[in-house]
């Protein structure tokens, strides 16, 4: 955060809106029901797409017959994958940065062979959705069942068969590293504690299912797509060169979204074909996927078996970590992100927080016949924090020292900085001892402890678990960029001041319920000088808005927030030079405050907005001469310093184990973290319990369930379990701010710290308050079968 | 996932129901609070011709009671059962099972009715039915038959209901003096199906606990009752009446929840409940409201 020359900052601003709680201006919109999701757009002549997906995780096409669907009432179309394929052309998720990734071709829907249950292979366009799926059951098809692909832990041996020949093997990318002396530091270790965790296939599950509605208008030549999606200038630049059109004949609209958390950030074949059916209907073609469709295409992730090592002195000291991750990510990479990336994220931050020096890990991505994975809210970092956090706690009981003084003796310490991580990756500025000292107090640690062996002695088994954690944020180009993919890592912010004195802010970057708006309009007018409820933003429209990346890995804020804050400074500027001019005063002696332009020393109003917007646009002839105004500006910004901004924060969670039925309760849950600058208390807090839930649900509820056939078991929410509300804990949220020197405003991401973080802390609870049993659990989700085996109660 | 087309009726008495039904035979399924039948209309696991809505005979709703017998219509939403006075004075094994029964907007629509004759085997109320020795009245085309609930589920979503018939009313005999009941259930969040559950009436004396009807729900291919476990418990073996669930549960080995898993969890729910009944104790019940 940088100080003007009289060493003040934004937040000194006297209507700085920074750092409050104000409300989110789309709030009230949303909650009265008038959103426009893209299921509310209503266009003339509208087909409905509604797909036939594969039954079988692995088989060939023998035979496809269309012609009865195709005389049902209401159809329009029905299309295969080899007429749409010549429309759109297949796509390969890898990058160039990730050496040895492979992958397959991809069609939008499957030509002759489907490679997981859910995969697209026949179209049907009617009149209703209704019809469509009528339709869809008088599609003839003969399969040629091919052996599947199913376990990630057989997936490489030679016994099994490539899902792509090609390829020869199921291997799609295998990163190692190695740091130090590894082997060295474990010989000399006075403990060594060795784990095998796994973590549940999961999903992330939106309130609006992924949509898409494709108008192509052939006599002015424009795709416009509406879209449920989170980058709608990268959704515009595949669009045109799958479905070779030019820039300017594509127009991605993501209006109103109702959750992403990185579902809605990825190429799928659905809504591939959604648009190539409309260039070749010509007409308005709207694909919304049902619940079952849902849990058998949005992407899934995590499905990690991680075996890890870690090596301790006899005074608790982290000596070095050890660590094998196997993860499998369905039949092919996903585009154009790729499916490398969360391991790779594993390897990057695993005992991230801590200041060992010998670090030894390695990293196979395999291909397999279930729903493809991709990156998911937190993407690797529950992983990551799982494997680290649970061997401190393993290893402080090996030594009988306090789990709380294990981490406070190893963390990087706050004065370290900047510095780079045992796996190369470069901190600029971490909080982790101020974080720890926070949090101690916040959950009155030695009292909790207290409790915790009071009760213990009356067969009530309560655990204390803790997870500190660093989370990526505010990429830079370093993310997506430098291997290849057409994804912007600037954003931009465009503002006008209208005649009245409101302003218009448009943002490359995107809503999609978390309040990145809110947040912009609070920066603007912060910037401007111009009252919150005079500031319109539009976002999410690839033509009218500046271009940019959208939101994703917590770079709304502390990325579209700098562009938009620059914007703001820079239209700020032009206005008070014409204020200057009118006045006949120095623009530097002026400033805008609550809608006016003021004597900046005194704040004695000099002239209102609205007059100086009166003069500018319909009396510009009684200006002074060679005064041009320029009331719109626009200011994009990328960060440059770091490859990411990375933040930090240590979790606590309180449960209660009923060691009779395995059940556990979750008590409490505790998160201090840094994410910089804090622009608006509420937003972050709530993004962080947000967080926290969806943590949560992976640890205890969420899992994607396979048969050993590839069959998807739960495709129902009655089945497959979201956290709900009513098992959640009370959380307290506390923040301690570090701000990036490396834009003005100084705020990183605060999207993905709950989720990083609260799996670790909720297991370790669990096994704290095993540990009098001597039971243990390291397999997510912590059902009651798991602390029940773990028990030997089954 | 969208229902494929269906034709409509909403007759305004129970005779022209029956008549329809019967008119147009196993192409018409009638619809009560339509919680599950729906949902499989929409995901096309059901696709009937006609449904006959039963929403608008008012003689299908209501409680009353006659003669030591309380009568519940099969149009009565789980949450009126459970609110009811008269239930809450004479049925307490259902009111303390309603906050059990999913969510509120379920059970604001769903019916006692509708539920019976669904007869999924993880559900509340036909459990409640078979521990309360509950008697299932069912019309077909002129005739009129009571069944009684130890003789009404048959399988998984299998009852003694005949092509044509509904279900009208259910009747439970009021409880006599020295009645005690006991209800549990285990899911993994609240709303959600049983993994296991429990529902029990019996009488408690100063010798202990005597006709016990146990009936557990979640563990079988529907509700069973099991007689086994509670001779144990009237005999004072609790430790043998739950080996003896081994043999009386055939409980489902799903991918999240194995067998043993059920079993072990119906010994725990038994040796609670049977505590309770024994000793007079109520469960402390966090309220999720009615």
């Amino acid at each position: 955060m940088s100080a003007d020359l009289s060493g003040l900052t934004f937040l000194d601003r006297p209507n700085s809106y920074i750092g409050r709680s104000v409300p989110r201006p789309n709030a009230r919109r949303l909650l009265e029901g008038r959103g426009v999701y893209v299921d509310d757009v209503a266009v003339a002549r509208l087909g409905h797409v509604a797909f036939l997906r594969s039954p079988h995780a692995h088989a060939r096409i023998v035979a496809l017959d269309t012609a009865d669907a195709k005389a049902m009432p209401g159809v329009i179309a029905v299309v295969t994958g080899p007429e749409l394929a010549a429309v759109c052309t297949p796509w390969v998720g890898v990058l160039g940065h990730f050496k040895g990734l492979r992958s397959a071709p991809q069609h939008a829907l499957a030509l002759d062979r489907v490679t997981w249950v859910g995969e697209p292979f026949c179209a049907v366009v009617a009149r209703s959705r209704a019809e469509a799926e009528d339709a869809l059951a008088a599609i003839m098809v003969e399969f040629d069942p091919l052996p599947a692909v199913v376990d990630m832990e057989t997936a490489l041996e030679s016994a099994t068969p490539p899902i792509h020949p090609e390829l020869g093997d199921n291997l799609a990318f295998e990163r190692v590293l190695d740091v130090g002396d590894v082997d060295a530091a474990f010989r000399d270790a006075a403990v060594v504690v060795e784990e095998t965790f796994q973590f549940g296939r999961h999903t992330g599950v939106c309130l609006e299912p992924r949509a898409i509605l494709a108008d192509w208008a052939a006599a002015d030549g424009m795709l416009t797509v509406h879209h449920s999606f989170q980058a709608p200038h990268m959704m515009q630049d595949i669009l045109c060169k799958h479905l070779a059109l030019s820039e300017g004949a594509v127009r991605v609209i993501c209006k109103d979204v109702g959750g992403s958390f990185g579902i809605k950030v990825h190429i799928y074949p659905d809504e591939m074909a959604t648009c190539a059916l409309a260039l070749m209907l010509k007409r308005p073609v709207k694909f919304v996927a049902d619940r079952l469709e849902s849990f058998q295409s949005d992407i899934h992730a995590r499905d990690h078996r991680v075996t890890a090592r870690m090596a301790f002195s006899a005074e608790g000291d982290i000596l070095a970590l050890d660590m094998d991750d196997l993860t499998g990510i369905g039949p092919y990479s996903v585009y154009p992100r790729t499916s490398a990336v969360e391991a790779n994220q594993v390897v990057n931050l695993t005992g991230g927080p801590y200041r060992h020096q010998h670090y030894r890990a390695r990293a196979r991505v395999v291909l397999q016949n279930k729903a493809p994975t991709c990156q998911y809210r937190a993407v690797g970092h529950p992983i990551a924090t799982m494997v680290a956090e649970g061997l401190i706690d393993l290893g402080a009981a090996r030594l009988g020292l306090d789990p709380f003084a294990v981490r406070v003796r190893n963390v990087i310490p706050d004065d370290a900085y900047p510095c780079a991580g045992v796996s190369g990756i470069k901190l600029e500025k971490l909080s982790h001892q101020a974080a720890l000292a926070k949090l101690r107090a916040m959950m009155d640690y030695d009292g909790l402890r207290e409790e915790q062996a009071l009760l213990r002695q009356r067969g009530i088994h309560r655990g204390i678990g803790l997870a500190a954690f660093i989370e990526i944020t505010n990429p830079s180009a370093a993310f997506y960029g430098v291997g290849g993919a057409r994804i912007s890592a600037q954003d931009g912010c465009t503002i006008r001041l209208d005649p009245q004195g409101g302003v218009v802010a448009a943002v490359s970057v995107t809503e999609q319920g978390q309040g990145t708006e809110g947040i912009i309009a609070q920066i603007v007018a912060t910037a401007t000088g111009v009252p919150m409820d005079q500031v319109r933003v539009i976002s999410g429209d690839t033509q009218t808005t500046p271009y940019g990346g959208g939101t994703w890995a917590s770079r709304g804020a502390g990325i579209g927030g700098e562009a938009a804050w620059q914007a703001g400074k820079a239209l700020r500027g032009n206005v008070l030079a014409v204020a200057g001019a009118i006045l006949q005063a120095d623009p530097g002696s002026l400033d805008i405050r609550d809608g006016a332009v003021v004597d900046a020393a005194t704040g004695t109003e000099r002239m209102p907005l609205s007059e100086l917007g009166r003069i500018v646009y319909f009396r510009p002839d009684t200006l002074p001469p060679g005064v041009q105004p320029e009331f719109v500006a626009t200011r994009h910004y990328v960060p440059k310093d770091y490859p990411f901004a990375f933040t930090n924060g240590v979790q606590a969670s309180y449960v209660e184990v009923d060691t009779e039925t395995g059940f556990v309760r979750l008590l409490k849950h505790w998160c201090v973290e840094d994410c910089g600058t804090v622009l608006n208390p509420l937003l972050v807090d709530e993004q962080i319990r947000g967080g926290i839930v969806q943590g949560i649900g992976g640890a205890l509820f969420e899992h994607c369930l396979y048969d050993a056939e590839g069959q998807l078991l739960n495709g129902s929410m009655a089945d497959y379990l979201v956290p709900m509300a009513g098992e959640m804990p009370d959380i307290d949220v506390a923040h301690v701010v570090s701000a990036t020197a490396s834009s003005e405003i100084g705020a990183k991401g605060a999207g993905e710290a709950g989720t990083a973080g609260a799996p670790a802390a909720v297991v370790n609870a669990i096994n704290d308050a095993l540990a009098p049993l001597g039971a243990r659990v390291s397999r997510q989700p912590v059902t009651p079968d798991v602390v029940l085996e773990a028990l030997g109660l089954i | 996932m969208k229902a494929p087309d269906f034709a409509y009726a909403r007759p305004a008495s129970l005779d022209a129901a029956l008549a329809l039904l019967a008119e147009h035979g196993e192409d018409a399924v009638p619809l009560a609070g339509g919680q599950s039948l729906v949902t499989a209309l929409n995901m096309r696991l059901s696709a009937p011709g006609l449904l006959v809505d039963l929403n608008a005979i008012p003689e299908l709703a209501g409680v009353s009671e006659d003669e030591g017998v309380v009568r519940i219509g099969a149009m009565t939403r789980h949450r009126d059962v459970g609110t009811a006075a008269l239930v809450r004075e004479r049925l307490p094994l259902l009111a303390a099972a309603l906050p059990h029964i999913a969510h509120p907007a379920i059970r604001n629509r769903g019916t006692i009715g509708g539920s019976v004759a669904l007869a999924d085997p993880a559900t509340e109320w036909p459990a409640c039915c078979l521990a309360a020795g509950a008697t299932i009245v069912v019309r077909g085309p002129g005739t009129e038959r009571r069944i009684a609930a130890d003789a009404f589920f048959l399988g998984l979503y299998t009852t003694a209901l005949e092509p044509g018939e509904i279900v009208t009313a259910i009747e439970f005999p009021v409880p006599g003096d020295g009645a005690v009941w006991g209800f549990e259930e285990l899911s993994r969040r609240h709303g959600d199906y049983a993994l296991v559950g429990l529902a029990a009436t019996g009488r408690r004396s100063a010798v202990g606990l005597s006709d016990l009807r146990l009936a557990f729900f979640g563990v079988a291919d529907r509700p069973v009752l099991a007689r086994a476990a509670a001779a144990a418990i009237e005999a004072g073996d609790l430790t043998g009446a739950q080996a003896a669930l081994a043999d009386e549960l055939d409980p489902p080995d799903d991918p999240a929840t194995r067998a043993a898993t059920r079993l072990h969890l119906a010994r725990v729910v038994l040796g609670r409940v049977a505590g309770r009944m024994r000793d007079g104790t109520v469960k402390e019940e966090t309220s999720h409201g009615a």
